[in-house]
């Protein structure tokens, strides 16, 4: 298995529903600079569907999600 | 001598937490200044209201004094640094006043500044001034096409630009003109609503009343002239009338005595509530940098926790409340409303919209002043 990414941020969402773990995501990519590589943890499956459908509208780069003990950490990398 | 509680911030979250504190602790036991740089309370769900002339700036903007506990001090001058090494707080007019204990419950800052042409080409509600704007320029449309988008994450009530997209739908049929106005919503998630669960009931909401929609419109910039909205995902959509949430950062004085992340909010535990790395230093209210939603509610509750704890280690007592994360509201789409609850434990519970609610919210409004806001009942 790939070793997981050191991250330059990280964001705990778990158990949060509003606004929840994406709007956690895009501040966070609005405040990042270019190359910065973001983790948000997640207890909503359905951020692993959605992040990764905004990141590649987006431009940006999914580097992997990673399974935990009851919620995933998703890590995102800045690219423009 | 009694103990020297400082809060900054005269917001839903100062208040509360000082009244709450006012009432648990004696004179001799501590003493507890409010510092506010308006003097000025205003409960902002009332802005809404305020937008659709339902209601007056007197009904939701009162005297931070009047609202106060006579045994809390009020500083009306703003906080310019925050110094956590030798515990002191530097007001603007020079003064230095120590602490034993600080909340600092200093809300969040507008800024349309930070999405280029904001200012020139868009409409907001997020305070008084601009929502008595926004409500001549509505008074006086009578045909074309309302746009409503959000500029910058986080923001206060999430729900509000949808809420606003119902509330004009609503108030246009009222006026017997929704056929000649064409109402389109940008959310910046990949639906209408926030939360997951109710989106369905507020998208039905949505096509029943022919309110368009863009999902994933997170707004990058205005251009006033050509009258167009530009998104980071790269569509750009014409208007006639914008309406924008500003992006929002923490306090001036959170970036300036370097407390706050890249956004100026402060790194907060999520149940302590105390300010990371720091055992005397506590954040409510929008201030924080949780990821939950920017409520009046969430204040609400976490001032309560802040001042029962805070009271419980003068006193010496070993009962510590923790905050779970809960957050209530009640969405009004103009003549119905959504009311959810929800916490860290509990996710929210889909309900269907009822004009019961509503008059939940209403009554609310009316009474927020002489219970919520004085600690009083709830
Ligand atoms: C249109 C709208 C609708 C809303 N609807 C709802 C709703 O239905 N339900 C709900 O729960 N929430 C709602 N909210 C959100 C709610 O109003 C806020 O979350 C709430 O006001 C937060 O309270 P606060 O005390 O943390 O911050 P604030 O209310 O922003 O208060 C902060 C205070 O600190 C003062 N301050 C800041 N910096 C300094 C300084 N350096 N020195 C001295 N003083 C300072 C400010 O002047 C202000 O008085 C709504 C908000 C808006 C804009």
């Amino acid at each position: 298995m790939s070793e997981e990414p050191k991250v330059d941020r990280l964001i705990d969402a778990r158990n949060t529903f509003c606004p929840g773990p994406l709007m956690e995501l895009i501040r966070a990519i609005r405040e990042a600079k270019v190359g910065e590589i973001i983790g948000v943890l997640s207890s909503d499956t359905g951020s692993k569907r959605d992040i990764p459908l905004w990141v590649s509208k987006t431009g940006h780069k999914l580097i992997g999600i990673y399974e935990k003990k009851g919620y995933a950490e998703i890590v995102v990398q800045k690219m423009r | 001598m009694g103990k020297n509680i400082i809060i900054v911030g005269g917001g839903p979250a100062g208040t509360i937490a000082a009244n709450s504190l006012a009432k648990k602790l004696k004179k001799e036991e501590a003493s507890i200044t409010v510092i506010d740089k308006t003097g000025k309370h205003v409960y902002e769900p009332g802005l809404l209201y305020l937008t659709f002339g339902e209601q007056d700036p007197k009904d939701i903007v009162r005297n931070e004094r009047d609202i106060l506990n006579k045994k809390v001090s009020l500083i009306v001058d703003e906080a310019t640094k925050i110094d956590t090494k030798r515990e002191i707080v530097e007001l603007k007019r020079g003064d230095k006043l120590h602490y034993d204990y600080l909340i600092i419950a200093t809300g969040a800052r507008l800024c349309p500044e930070e999405v280029p042409g904001m200012k020139e080409g868009a409409y907001h509600f997020y305070n008084v001034d601009e929502a008595l704007k926004l409500k001549d320029a509505l008074n006086k449309f009578d045909k074309g096409k309302i746009v409503i988008g959000v500029g910058g994450v986080p923001y206060k009530c999430p729900p509000a630009p949808a809420e606003i997209a119902c509330f004009l739908d609503y108030k246009l049929r009222r006026k017997r003109i929704r056929d000649k106005v064409e109402i389109h919503y940008l959310s910046p998630l990949p639906r209408i609503f926030p939360i997951e669960s109710i989106d369905p009931i507020v998208k039905e909401i949505f096509d029943k009343e022919e309110i368009k929609y863009t999902t994933f419109f997170n707004v990058e910039s205005v251009d006033p002239e050509r009258k167009e909205v530009k998104s980071l995902e790269g569509e750009t959509i014409g208007y006639d009338l914008l309406i924008l949430i500003p992006p929002h950062k923490g306090s001036k004085v959170i970036e300036d005595s370097l407390l706050g992340d890249r956004g100026g909010w402060v790194p907060t535990d999520r149940y302590t509530l105390k300010v990371k790395g720091y055992d005397n230093v506590y954040a409510i209210g929008d201030a924080t940098d949780l990821p939950i939603s920017k409520s009046g509610a969430a204040a609400h509750y976490e001032a309560k926790v802040v001042a029962n704890n805070i009271a419980s280690e003068i006193k010496g007592n070993e009962s510590l409340d923790k905050y779970n994360g809960k957050v209530v509201c009640i969405c009004d789409s103009g003549n119905k409303a959504i009311y959810l609850k929800f916490d860290y434990d509990h996710p929210p519970k889909s309900t269907r919209p009822r004009w019961i609610y509503r008059l939940l919210k209403l009554t609310f409004n009316k009474l927020y002043w002489h219970t919520v806001a004085k600690a009083r009942f709830l």
